[in-house]
Formats: structure tokens, C-alpha cells, sequence
């Protein structure tokens, strides 16, 4: 399977399952074009497995030479200013790119899923929910302002202390675990954040384990102690800002409804200043009211002063007013090429910043079992509740049929586990004819559940933004290549 | 070649062999928490 599509210029062909990258001249993207219709009015899949170096299977087959003859002709005809000659070496040079395994290879995957669902599951990451309410009462929070249609409430440091017990308990090989600070607001908890990182430190040598903190924060409780134990003991922090002034303040508001913007900016500024060159976000979130998002990140990077960005569409009720519409896709889309197109201008100007969802690394990303196994949620990687409870994620919190068990008797509803275990790239349908699939790993379980009603569905919103997202970052390394 | 220029890519089958190890990010712990998207997660493991 190819994807091949332009933008900013560049011809771009990419090949599904190998992840290989082409970037072509005009000649060669109308060759592949036809090729692969020809292929598949042939039926053409894999070549023979006794061919030279396909004993895995993924190299596909060639057109035969008759067919290859009559689409010289037909390129020939449209592309009057090229040669004969010139189109054959087109044609050479993709079937040496079939046989190196790089255009038009065979999904070889399959059977990755099911060894994958046959693994014991060891846990390596918890969301801590340490604190079920918050210091802010944004409107479009999907966590209800941290009580997650639950109770308020806040962890306590034994049942933190649990949670980090039951990580290293059911982590078995794995050395690095994450744990998130997360809420609700977890600064509204500090204490027991700090006391919690203090234990981990203290255990994680004997049980030979490194403990990655991350603090996802709305800045209000930030202090100068927070910044200090932050840039210490935090490999990442995730800072809630939308952007804007007008456009922040819209629903990032206390609870007396006054906007955050003010308060929050510098002590976020202070943080990054002396973080040293350490891991962070900036994290918005864009809704229908602000579809010119790159405004948002535009002014973050060039008013405030931050780098490292991130801005996510808002996760929420459809009939919510903030909610994405159907006519604000296109919009949206625009925005993701213009960030992208603006982001090479900055990096060749020698001031580059960093947009979350536009990282991708070609050469050292993730391997396959990464990437049909997606995020882990419900199997590597769990949430828990103030009060000990486990869920597969952050986001299913509050739902009691997700309820997978707690941190004292471990995970005793297995059948959901399992379920859980199996969903990967190919328990998807919807996702069998898509060729993003092996950069979002069938996607967010939670968002297929909200759209769809089964975690094995597909949030086909969300999955419009995110190829065009890849589209954008695919396109960014194309113009990487020709700088 | 003169008119396909090819990025260098991981070899996907090759880590079939050699991946796996599991010390990746747990995707959603970044920065996104709304969304997976896998393809930004570093490889923990890059001897390949």
C-alpha cells in the first residue's frame, strides 16, 4: 500500500509498510501513480517467497514488462518534455525500490499483533490522579474539573505510595516507568507529589528501576519551590496554556470566572527560564472557537517565549458550542499547513521551535510492535484514581464498566485486560484500508469509545486531523532533505 | 536515481527481529493525553 499526495510543493509517495519515504520529481509521481493502479486492476500482492531476499514476504510483485511498456506510452504522452529514455530509468528505479523492499511492500505484520496478545502484561506507566478537583474551572475540561462525573477528593500518600508499589510490583523487566502527576490539578496536592517522588527515589535502586515524573499542570499553583522540585525531580512538565489572552481566558477561569492568562504566563515563563534545556510543553487545547490555532502557538512562541508546543483539539460533547464541526475540518486542515510551512521558515532563520505532533524521527522511531500496539492503555499503562482505582486511561475515569480493579487486589476484571490487549492496528476495521495506520496505531481507544460506542472503533474526526498531521511532519522531512 | 529521492527510514522488518523491548514512552504521557499518535515516541533502543 502507497499514500502519495503534494504539498508545499513537494511530490511525496509514501510506502505503508516498510515507512519508507519517497520524494519525487512530477515524471516519477505520475509513474507510481499508474504503477499502483496497474498492481492492484492485477491483483498483484506479494512476490514469490522463493524470489531473491523476500523469504519475510514483504517484497510486492512487479508489473510484467508488457504492462510496463504500455504506461511508457501512456506517460509519455503526459509528459510530452521528457524523454523515452528518461521515463524508463523512472521505471527502472521504482522496480529497484520494489525489490529493495520499499515501494508497494507486503503487510508482514499480522502476525506481530498476535504474539504481541499472547505476551504477559507487565505495567510500565500509571496516571496518578492525586487530586479530583482543581484550582480552575475550565468549561470544556473532559475530566469535569477533576472529579470525572465523580466525587472530589485527593490521593493520599499511602495510597500513592501503593500505586508506585504495585508499578515496580508488575513492571517485571521493563527499567524505565512514568508516572504522571496528573488530576484535576496535582499541585493542589503537592505534598504528597513531592513525598511520592521522594519514595520512588527511594526504591528505584534496589529494584533497579528509573522513575520519569512528569507534572501536568495549569500553572496556578506553581511557586518558586514547585519550579525547583520540578526541574529536579520531573523528566517532563506539561503546561495548560490555549494561546492567547482573549482565547485562554475564554475557558481557562477560576472559580469566580476570572480568566488565567495573567497569573499563569509568568510563573510559566520562570519555569521553562530555569528548566535548563529539560523536557517540556506547552499544552493547548483549540476548540470551534479558535479554528486559527497557529495564532495561538504563533503567539506562544513569539510574544512568550516558548519552543516546545503542543495543541490538541478539544475532546467533548458534540452538541458542547465549543465542539469541533464537520465545516471547521477544512479550516483546520489549512492551519496544520500553515504551521508546517512556517516552521521550515523558522528553522531555516535559525529559530526553530518544536510542535508536538510534528516530531517524528524516520531513522530511529518506534519499532513495529510500537506501533501496532499502540499506547497501552488498560495494559502497560493504567490510571489511578484519588482513591486507588484502576482504569485503562485517564480518560475512561469515572466510567464504571472501565473499571479494571485498584492497586491492593491488582487487576481483577481481566476480561476487560484482555480486551484491551487485543486492541491494536488490526482489531480496527475501519482502520484496514488506511495508510496512516502504522503512525497512530489504530488511535485513542477513549475518543473510539465517546464516538462510536466500542473502544474497537474509529474516531474518524480525530483521525482526519491526525493524517493530516503526519502529511505535515512527512512533508517538513521532505524539505529537511532539500535544504 | 535522478527523480525519486528516498528519506532514510527505519527498516520495519528488521525490527520485527530486533524491537520490542518496551522502554519506550508511553505515548499519551507527553504531552497529547486526547489523542495517540505513536510515530513522535523516540526509540529507547537504537542499536539498529
Amino acid at each position: 500500500m502507497i499514500h502519495q499526495y503534494q504539498m508545499n510543493g513537494y511530490n511525496i509517495v509514501l510506502d505503508v509498510f516498510s515507512g519508507s519515504v519517497h520524494v519525487t520529481d512530477l515524471l516519477a509521481y505520475d509513474a507510481i501513480r499508474d504503477y499502483d493502479a496497474a498492481r492492484k486492476s492485477l491483483s498483484l500482492t506479494a512476490a514469490a517467497p522463493d524470489s531473491k531476499d523476500n523469504k519475510t514476504g514483504t517484497i510486492g510483485e512487479a508489473l510484467p514488462k508488457d504492462k510496463v511498456a504500455e504506461l511508457i506510452e501512456k506517460i509519455s504522452s503526459e509528459h510530452p518534455e521528457s524523454s523515452k529514455d528518461d521515463i524508463r530509468d523512472v521505471f527502472d528505479d521504482i522496480e529497484e525500490l520494489i525489490a529493495a523492499g520499499k515501494l508497494f511492500s507486503e503487510d508482514v505484520f499480522r502476525n506481530t499483533s498476535f504474539e504481541l496478545k499472547k505476551r504477559n502484561p507487565v505495567v510500565k506507566a500509571l496516571c496518578l490522579l492525586v487530586a479530583h478537583t482543581c484550582n480552575l474551572n475550565c468549561s470544556y475540561c473532559f475530566a469535569a474539573q477533576g472529579k470525572f462525573k465523580g466525587d472530589s477528593g485527593l490521593m493520599s500518600f499511602e495510597t500513592g505510595k501503593r500505586a508506585l508499589d504495585y508499578l515496580v510490583e508488575h513492571s517485571g523487566s521493563r527499567r524505565n516507568l512514568e508516572v504522571d502527576f496528573f488530576g484535576g490539578e496535582p499541585l493542589v496536592n503537592f505534598q504528597v507529589c513531592k513525598d511520592l517522588v521522594a519514595y520512588a527515589r527511594s526504591i528505584e535502586k534496589e529494584h533497579n528501576k528509573n522513575f520519569r515524573f512528569t507534572l501536568t499542570t495549569n500553572g496556578i499553583g506553581i511557586t518558586d519551590e514547585v519550579i525547583e522540585w520540578a526541574n529536579k525531580e520531573c523528566y517532563n512538565v506539561v503546561l495548560s496554556l490555549d494561546g492567547r489572552k482573549e482565547v485562554n481566558d475564554r475557558f481557562r477561569v477560576d472559580l469566580a470566572g476570572n480568566g488565567s492568562y495573567d497569573r499563569i504566563v509568568p510563573k510559566f515563563q520562570k519555569l521553562v527560564e530555569s528548566r535548563g534545556g529539560q523536557g517540556y510543553y506547552m499544552r493547548g487545547t483549540y476548540t470551534h472557537f479558535n479554528t486559527d490555532f497557529t495564532k495561538d502557538i504563533f503567539h506562544m512562541a513569539d510574544d512568550l517565549g516558548f519552543t516546545e508546543l503542543s495543541m490538541e483539539p478539544v475532546v467533548t460533547d458534540p452538541s458542547s458550542p465549543s465542539a469541533l464541526t464537520q465545516e471547521d475540518l477544512p479550516i483546520l486542515k489549512e492551519q496544520y499547513e500553515i504551521l508546517a510551512r512556517d516552521m521550515i521558515r523558522r528553522k531555516k532563520d535559525g529559530k526553530p521551535i518544536t510542535f508536538y505532533h510534528y516530531m517524528i524521527d524516520l531513522q530511529h522511531g518506534p519499532c513495529i510492535y510500537k506501533r501496532v500496539s499502540g499506547c497501552g492503555s488498560g495494559t502497560e499503562y493504567m490510571a489511578v484514581t484519588a482513591w486507588g482505582d484502576l482504569y485503562p486511561c485517564h480518560q475512561f475515569v469515572g466510567d464504571e464498566d472501565y473499571k479494571l480493579g485498584n492497586i491492593w487486589d491488582g487487576v481483577t476484571n481481566t476480561e476487560l485486560r484482555d480486551e484491551f490487549k487485543l486492541c491494536n492496528v488490526y482489531s480496527r476495521p475501519e482502520c484496514k484500508d488506511c495508510w496512516a495506520r502504522m503512525y497512530c496505531a489504530g488511535g485513542c481507544s477513549a475518543n473510539a469509545l465517546h464516538a462510536t460506542g466500542d473502544i474497537h472503533g474509529s474516531y474518524e474526526y480525530g483521525c482526519e486531523l491526525f493524517k493530516k498531521r503526519i502529511e505535515c511532519a512527512l512533508m517538513m522531512k521532505a524539505a529537511d532533505g532539500s535544504l | 536515481m535522478k527523480h525519486i529521492m528516498t528519506l532514510e527510514t527505519r527498516d520495519m522488518v528488521e525490527s520485527v527481529e530486533n524491537g520490542g523491548c518496551g522502554e519506550c514512552q508511553t505515548s499519551c504521557q507527553s504531552a497529547c493525553k486526547t489523542s495517540c499518535g505513536i510515530a513522535n515516541q523516540a526509540c529507547e533502543n537504537n542499536k539498529d
